[in-house]
């Protein structure tokens, strides 16, 4: 078994998952489908970590487990803004939602 | 062998994330994306992350998506609604999107050796062969076993992450629940 | 504290010499005492009188005992007295130190005791006045500055001094600065010191950068390693500057014109700082620094120009003047003239020389001068007049009045016209054969000798006038007046007694070899001008010519005198108040020649015009206000705006703006 396996096509599904995350984000209005594309990128990222955990060592593979914590940390609180904020408009289209601005 | 499982894999995984973005129905969209998680998690266990991937399915599949279902069905947003944006938009994002690819794609190419050469280059590292002994995960992997591999960074180097990381855990949930919480 | 860690000479100092710091903080004390009482006991006038001047007698005793001291340790090197660090800055290390040698000896002796003089004589004068406290206060602070002036070791903290007098100059002369004039003439005297001051700073910059220190030791140390600088342009440039800052601080041409003016203080300050002390700052400099200047040849050449111009042009100007105290400012600026003559001539010590005897005289001149105007000005007070007490045409007569004024004020008259014997002939002798005798070596110092000669009988000419109109013929001061007219309290006679008999003998301490002196005070200060000495020595003339130039001089004084007694004795004067307005050259003599207004035309006025049009209009106004603030007001709103625009609180624009951001921070960093 050769030591390190799928260095370049693993980092290269990593940036192509990335990239539908983020055209995700940017096609997208559903505030719960953005979530779910956030999602998607920290898992391309998730990805490279493993990736090049083969080459500089376990690591890599820490990090991932404070990504997956974070990213689940980010999925309670988010979710819970989007009920909250469902609950005032009936709505969770982003173009409805501009209370950020000042 | 492995690397025919590993591009149906990579297949499956990109497939599923093109279908995320583009189903309608959120929950459609969150399905997509479950078959993304257990892609990703049968290429870590190709990659030698087997840990990892046990972690993905449990995390991932088994807690956020399934937070997310429960939200989709909670606000009852099952019905199909067209909420992509106009023209406009999706050229815009197209383009931007397509850039971002087109310059991460770039490491395509990437193996160990090239790295070393690459990061060798770079102002820190002394001396990429002692840097990079190919395969470092694995062989710690197997000198320990892969929890104790893994507990040991955790717990020693990064115990500090570790508990702010536990603190915030505390916090989202403290959050979440004032968030959702119509009167507390 | 450890007062002094080390001294330059390798004795350590003694006794006396250590305690040198007291010199100024003694007057330093009378300052915050004076200054206290001043803001919160105005009315304690008796606390005052006992403090203004027992602080100065107690400095004068310290100085004396300094003096003694160095009379028999008699140092070929200066004792230096480091009382703490006060820059140090890289490799420039700037210690606050005092150096006692025989030069500061001199001046601190004759700023201490004609200090103190004129300190007892103030509380007689100033005693009725209400700023009393204030006035002891400044003066006390003045006499502090003047000693750092003349105990520095170093430039810069010799420049502390040189600041600090000009400061309390320009708060004493606007002392009573309820006049606009008082206030104005403060001020033009800080300014036009300002002028000169740029000169010196300039110096000294020039001197830290060839000879790498500012301390007089180090300096003539560096000057005297390097003989082969002698003549070249950096020494030149450097005392070229240098003599700037002493014609604005020792009112030269060009920058005499604040002197003059100076006159609207107090009467004491006139004679304390505006004739004895602060003005003479420019001509011990030079000493200070003869080893420079005695290499600058031009300069040297330059200052004895300036000198025997400004002595030449002055005493011109107070021929018909009528404020008594003005003859008395251009009589200074016209004496100012003979020791830069004497200094530019190599003639240090009679540069000094010159310094301490008009010291006497010329204090004693101006605190004479103080007494009638004291006399004058009570007399108008009681009758309710308004007419001018310092104007001599309403003099006259005064004699009677004041006896022992009359008597003392013709003794300094003697002195100053040099009457021989007394003690202003022997200087201004010495200056004038030192001039003589660097003719034999440039033929132009035979122009400034006859410059100063003709000044000489000039001032003979208008001491004998001030005398004749302001104590002899008949009295015009009025009827009514007549019989107010007294002589001064002893409180303020017995410095006069004191200063006359000082003018009287005070040409002791140098006495030529012609006269079977010792030529006392040359040797004395030979320590600090041997250097000198060493690039250029005065060959003083001797026998048939020493004798000559001798009688050239009493007789040219004693011709000033007739002159001047028969040409106002004979003219009929009448009070200021019906003389008519003169006419012709007199009137332009009168008017000093129309220097201030040309000033004021030449200098003044288009700088004013710069400022207001070019400055203010174009500058501030248009690049400042204009440009610079409204313009940076304009563009943060204009980018405000621009912000305001993108914070449509759509996340999708945010999302798509920081993508494009990352996107071209991805293209910087892997490029």
């Amino acid at each position: 078994m050769e030591p390190t396996r799928f260095l370049g096509p693993s980092l290269a599904l990593s940036a192509i998952l990335f990239t539908l995350g983020v055209a995700g984000v940017l096609l997208r209005r559903n505030a719960i489908i953005l979530f779910m594309c956030v999602e998607l990128m920290l898992n391309a990222v998730n990805l490279t970590f493993v990736a090049l955990a083969q080459v500089y060592g376990v690591e890599g593979w820490v990090m991932v487990f404070f990504v997956m914590t974070v990213a689940a940390a980010e999925a309670a609180v988010g979710l819970a803004i989007i009920l909250a904020i469902f609950r005032h408009r009936q709505s969770v289209d982003l173009a409805n939602i501009n209370l950020l601005q000042g | 062998m492995e690397s025919v499982v590993f591009y149906i894999f990579a297949t499956a995984a990109v497939l599923g994330g093109v279908m995320c973005i583009l189903q309608r129905s959120p929950v459609a969209s969150a399905l997509w994306l479950m078959s993304t998680m257990f892609s990703l998690a049968a290429l870590y266990v190709l990659l030698g992350a087997e840990l990892i991937g046990a972690f993905q399915v449990l995390v991932y599949v088994g807690a956020v998506l399934v937070l997310f279902l429960f939200v989709v069905m909670l606000l009852n947003l099952g019905q199909r609604s067209n909420d992509l944006r106009g023209p406009s938009g999706i050229a815009a994002a197209l383009v931007i999107a397509g850039l971002l690819g087109i310059e991460l794609l770039a490491v395509w190419r990437y193996t160990p050796s090239r790295l070393a050469a690459e990061v060798a280059q770079g102002p820190a590292m002394l001396d990429a062969s002692a840097a990079f002994p190919a395969g470092q995960a694995m062989r710690q992997a197997a000198a320990h076993n892969v929890v104790q591999s893994v507990a040991e960074p955790l717990f020693r180097t990064y115990l500090i992450p570790f508990e702010i990381t536990s603190v915030l855990l505390l916090a989202a949930l403290v959050g979440a629940v004032v968030l959702a919480k119509r009167r507390i | 504290m450890t007062l002094f860690q080390e001294t330059a000479a390798a004795a350590p100092a003694p006794g006396a010499i250590g305690l040198a710091w007291l010199l100024l903080a003694l007057p330093m004390a009378g300052f915050v005492i004076n200054g206290a009482l001043s803001i919160w006991r105005p009315r304690a006038k008796g606390a005052v009188s006992v403090v203004g001047p027992a602080v100065l007698i107690a400095s004068f005793a310290v100085a004396v005992a300094i003096v003694l001291q160095l009379w028999q340790a008699s140092p070929e090197a200066p004792y230096i007295l480091r009382l703490w660090t006060w820059l140090p800055v890289d490799t420039l290390r700037i210690e606050f130190a005092l150096q006692i040698d025989q030069l500061a000896a001199v001046m601190m002796l004759v700023i201490t005791g004609v200090g103190s003089l004129i300190h007892i004589f103030s509380v007689g004068y100033m005693r009725t006045d209400d700023g009393y406290a204030r006035y002891f206060a400044y003066l006390n602070l003045f006499v502090a500055f003047m000693l750092v002036l003349v105990l520095g070791s170093s430039m810069p903290v010799m420049f502390i001094g040189w600041e600090g007098v000009g400061l309390c100059s320009y708060l004493l002369i606007g002392f009573w600065f309820n006049d606009k004039a008082n206030a104005d003439a403060g001020k033009k005297a800080f300014i036009v010191n300002r002028i000169g001051d740029v000169g010196f700073l300039v110096a000294m910059f020039a001197t830290w950068q060839v000879a790498g220190t500012l301390d007089f030791a180090g300096v003539t140390a560096w000057a005297s390693a390097h003989p082969e600088l002698a003549g070249s342009g950096v020494i030149t440039a450097i005392t070229l500057f240098m003599f700037l800052g002493c014609t604005g601080k020792s009112a030269q041409i060009p920058l005499y014109v604040w002197l003059p003016d100076a006159m609207a203080g107090p009467t004491p300050v006139s004679a304390l700082i505006h004739a004895a002390t602060m003005v003479t700052a420019g001509v011990y400099l030079v000493v200070r620094t003869s080893v420079l200047f005695s290499m600058a040849p031009l300069t040297s050449t330059v200052v004895a120009g300036i000198g025997a111009l400004t002595a030449l042009f002055a005493a011109t100007i107070g021929l018909r003047q009528y404020d008594i105290k003005k003859v008395l400012a251009y009589s200074t600026v016209s004496q100012l003239g003979y020791m830069f003559l004497g200094v530019g001539t190599g003639a240090y010590a009679a540069g000094v020389f010159h310094l301490v005897t008009h010291a006497f005289f010329k204090a004693l001149l101006f605190l004479g001068a103080g007494s009638v105007i004291h006399a004058m000005h009570h007399a108008y007070h009681a009758t309710h007049s308004h007419d001018d007490a310092q104007d001599m045409r309403n003099m006259g007569g005064l004699r009677r009045a004041m006896p022992w004024t009359f008597a003392l004020m013709g003794i300094a008259t003697l002195a100053i016209a040099g009457f021989p014997g007394l003690s202003g002939f022997f200087s201004k002798d010495e200056i004038l054969a030192g001039a003589f005798a660097r003719g034999g070596e440039q033929p132009i110092y035979y122009l400034f000798y006859g410059m100063g000669l003709l000044a000489a009988l000039l001032t003979a000419f208008y001491m004998a006038r001030l005398m004749t109109m302001t104590f002899l013929g008949p009295n015009r001061t009025g009827e009514a007046e007549r019989a107010h007219l007294h002589e001064a309290p002893w409180i303020m006679i017995g410095p006069l007694v004191v200063l006359g008999i000082l003018s009287l003998v005070g040409g002791a301490i140098n006495l030529p070899p012609l006269v079977g002196g010792g030529a006392g005070l040359e040797h004395w200060l030979e320590p600090v001008t041997a250097p000198a000495a060493r690039f250029f020595r005065l060959e003083e003339p001797h026998g048939s010519t020493e004798l000559f130039l001798v009688g050239a001089a009493v007789a040219i004084g004693l011709l000033g005198l007739a002159w001047g007694y028969l040409a106002s004795s004979r003219r009929a004067i009448v009070p200021a108040r019906e003389a008519a307005p003169e006419t012709g050259f007199w009137r332009a003599v009168y008017h000093k020649y129309y220097v201030d207004e040309l000033y004021d035309a030449v200098i003044v006025r288009p700088l004013l015009w710069i400022s207001r049009v070019l400055l203010w209009g174009v500058v501030d106004k248009g690049l400042v206000d204009g440009a610079a603030v409204n313009g940076s007001a304009r563009l943060s709103r204009g980018l405000g705006w621009i912000g305001s625009r993108l914070q449509t609180g759509q996340v999708g624009v945010y999302v798509v703006l920081f993508l494009v951001g990352a996107l071209w921070v991805l293209r910087v960093v892997v490029g």
